[in-house]
């Protein structure tokens, strides 16, 4: 108890010192947690995926697409159950900065493949009977202040021309990982008009999306799906959904270890600040940490107050730090919700940060404690702060 | 009468330790503030040596990038002959119709995919493109299923080496070449002939054409004339242009974000310089007491502080960049979002970035040292006097 207060003490003796350092370790342990929420962030869909869904692409990339008569194929594959044609728009909304997914989809399967986008059943059945709607997610209808009935502009830039879309539909996520910012519109659409403009691009669909009733068996499934079209004009490349979404994760790994790296670089500097701190406190204390000594007090005594402090001031540091964070990644992630439509604090990063804190405090008290618990009494009596 | 700058200098060397970790601290944070001006420095450079003036670019109006245009042959021929094309010096015209499209390689340390460009290009292409050097191996033979590959490109994805095969469009294709494009994004291309690729991919129609003005200032004249003719669909842009638009995203991202850290992050070591600082003048308030009563003033002392200060800073500064000179051996590579595909550049130093890191590091020392300089000058004589004892 005793040696409890006298921590307390000690850690609030220099107030000035203490503040600075706590809003040192605020700023860290904040900073590492939006940066740890970002990477999250291009996680987020591949923590979306669903095992039960397969995505069946040209083995080529991307780019190139997949003939309308692979739809059946893929149907009568055993264990398939659903199959969507899904197309990327990559349409402009006013400017290039409002970006956003627009898909061309089959939306009876797409609804069913995807049963966290809730839909209410009369705008599913109004978007079903307008060749021209849309179906757009919560957030992004709150980004843009689009209501129900909202005709949208989109200029195409692989579809070239001038594209309108009706909502009539505003899904919303069943969780809150679920990606509530994409724009979904019906296929047949976007293929009659391909079908006028340019007939040779018609009749062709981006990727499949295949629902399998059975998760366990997506390897084999997606194997069969493949050799069908070996040595053919369009390969394909069939991958489970987390796969698929990993890949453009990897696309950017490199900005994403960076961010990861430079996250544990404030905590590394921090850290030399926490420990300037207690190297400072423990110099300063060298002649009371004799006087202990020669009042019988052991070296372990000496070293668990040093400790005791570095922890006290590293736990008011990283409590508010945390508790800060909650509102800051609120506020960061409305700002940026079109970058990041899934932005969110996990149990992962605030355990993350405690890690850190208490690593922190431990380092820094590493190096003091140990020269504190050597001291002679003759010499420490001795030394002037 | 200014304090001696050696009374300065020994006060950092008397707390070695403190010294060392508040400098680290701040070194730290300039060597994050250095790598991203490095960062963007070498994006910028590579989009700079990938488009030249003298060429124009014309691709479908409305798309964004070469992978997104088609070019049908009538329209690139329309191009091909407009009087601003330049003419070699065997009359021929220095013109490429090209296809572009991405292929998605593994990458040979991690088996991960990434998307490529694959390029098929006209005869011209490398008068077209002087920066463009074949380094290993030799050129494809037009109409040939061979292609040439970025030296980069060979070396980090699998399929892509001198020797090895890649299949795509129902062909096996040999990699006969390495070039080094210099710094420009070409490195991270893969060339073949157009018209195989055309074949192959079953298209009818190229992606863009590139051609040599002849005269750079011509490209007003050509643009109004051939996005005015109503048998085009087309747009033209300068080369230089067309590359910097298509990577204006990524520098802005890769600016913003490091901007936004090296502020978030300098306001830590800026604490931690104001912490030591603060102790150094608590430790020293005996002797400012004494420097006062020897006649020094107070503008001295806070001279002094503040001169010890941003010695700090400097120092911290010159670590960092230190550190952040060895960031230009490695490369870095990610995919453009805007272009959809792999992008390689690397970290380049300038004298410039050298001179903004020592500056943020001084304004780090000067906004940690200020209020503890403050103090130390507020001092009274006989108080501080009497603190010593």
């Amino acid at each position: 108890m005793y040696l409890l207060k006298l921590i307390f003490r000690n850690a609030f003796r220099h107030k000035l010192r203490t503040a600075l350092t706590v809003l040192g370790i605020v700023i860290a342990v904040l900073a590492f947690g939006l940066l740890q929420t970002v990477i999250d962030a291009w996680y987020a869909g591949v923590e979306a995926s669903s095992s039960a869904r397969l995505i069946t692409r040209n083995a080529i990339s991307l780019v190139f697409p997949l003939p309308i008569t692979y739809e059946d194929k893929i149907r009568r594959v055993p264990g398939v159950r659903t199959v969507s044609r899904s197309n990327w728009f990559g349409g402009i909304y006013i400017d290039k900065r409002n970006f956003f997914a627009q898909f061309a989809a089959d939306a009876q399967p797409f609804f069913e493949l995807y049963p966290e986008y809730r839909l209410r059943p009369e705008q599913m059945k109004a978007f079903m009977l307008d060749r021209k709607g849309c179906v757009v997610g919560r957030k992004l209808a709150q980004t843009y202040g689009w209501k129900l009935g909202d005709t949208i502009p989109l200029r195409g830039t692989i579809f070239p021309g001038n594209w309108e879309f009706v909502i009539r539909g505003i899904y919303e996520g069943a969780e809150a990982k679920t990606d509530e910012s994409q724009f979904i519109f019906h296929w047949e659409y976007l293929n009659e008009y391909i079908k006028k403009t340019s007939p040779r691009r018609a009749n062709q669909v981006g990727i499949y999306l295949v629902g399998i009733a059975d998760s366990d068996r997506a390897a084999e499934i997606s194997r069969e799906i493949d050799a069908i079209f070996r040595n053919s004009l369009a390969e394909t490349l069939t991958e489970t959904e987390k796969a698929f979404a990993l890949g453009f994760v990897s696309m950017v790994e490199a900005i994403v270890a960076a961010i990861r790296i430079v996250s544990f670089v404030i905590i590394v500097i921090i850290m030399a600040v926490m420990a300037n701190t207690m190297a400072m406190s423990a110099r300063e204390r060298t002649a009371e940490y004799a006087t202990l000594k020669a009042l019988g007090f052991g070296p372990a005594y000496v070293q668990a107050l040093i400790y005791g402090e570095s922890l006290l001031i590293c736990l008011c540091g990283g409590a508010l730090g945390i508790l800060a964070t909650f509102p800051l990644v609120g506020g960061f992630g409305a700002a940026m919700v079109k970058l990041f439509p899934v932005f969110q604090f996990s149990w992962n990063t605030l355990a993350m940060q405690v890690g850190a804190v208490l690593v922190m405090a431990i380092v820094a008290a590493v190096v003091p404690a140990l020269r504190a618990s050597r001291v002679r009494i003759a010499q420490g009596l001795r030394a002037i702060g | 009468m200014a304090i001696p700058f050696s009374y300065v200098v020994r006060n950092l060397g008397v707390r070695k330790v403190t010294t060392a970790l508040t400098a680290s601290g701040l070194a730290l944070v300039v060597y994050v503030f250095a790598t991203v001006l490095m960062l963007d420095e070498g994006l910028r450079q590579t989009l700079v040596d990938t488009g030249s003036r003298d060429n124009a670019v014309v691709i479908r109006r409305g798309a964004e990038t070469e992978v997104q245009s088609v070019v049908d042959r009538m329209q690139a021929d329309v191009v091909e002959s407009q009087p601003e094309v330049a003419l070699g010096p065997s009359g021929e015209r220095l013109i490429s119709k090209e296809t572009v499209v991405l292929i998605s390689l593994n990458k040979r340390a991690s088996a991960k995919p990434s998307n490529v460009i694959i390029r098929g290009v006209g005869p011209q292409a490398l008068t077209l493109r002087p920066q463009v050097r074949l380094v290993e191996g030799r050129m494809f033979r037009p109409g040939s299923s061979e292609i040439i590959a970025g030296r980069a490109i060979g070396q980090r994805f699998a399929g892509a080496g001198i020797g090895e095969t890649l299949r795509f469009g129902m062909r096996d294709w040999t990699v006969v070449g390495y070039f080094d494009a210099g710094h420009s994004g070409f490195n991270s291309e893969i060339w073949g002939d157009a018209d195989q690729l055309i074949q192959a991919f079953r298209r009818n129609a190229y992606s863009s054409v590139i051609f040599r003005l002849t005269d750079p200032d011509a490209l007003d004249a050509v643009k109004a004339s051939l996005e005015s003719d109503p048998r085009l669909t087309v747009e033209l842009k300068r080369e230089s242009t067309f590359y910097a638009e298509q990577s204006e995203q990524l520098s802005a991202f890769i600016r913003y974000l490091g901007l936004t850290l090296s502020v978030i992050f300098s306001s830590g070591a800026t604490i931690g310089a104001m912490i030591t600082m603060y102790a150094s003048v608590a430790n020293r308030t005996g002797e400012i007491g004494t420097l006062r009563a020897l006649g020094f003033r107070r503008a001295s002392i806070l001279w002094a502080f503040l001169l010890e200060s941003l010695l700090l800073g400097l120092l911290g500064g010159m670590l960092g960049v230190a550190l952040a000179s060895l960031m230009q051996w490695v490369s870095f590579s990610t995919t453009n979002f805007q272009t959809f595909s792999e992008l390689a550049f690397s970290f380049s130093l300038t004298a410039r970035i050298v001179v903004e890191s020592l500056i943020f590091s001084l304004i780090m020392g000067l906004a940690g040292g200020f209020l503890p300089a403050f103090r130390a000058a507020r001092l009274k004589i006989v108080d501080s006097l009497r603190a010593a004892q």
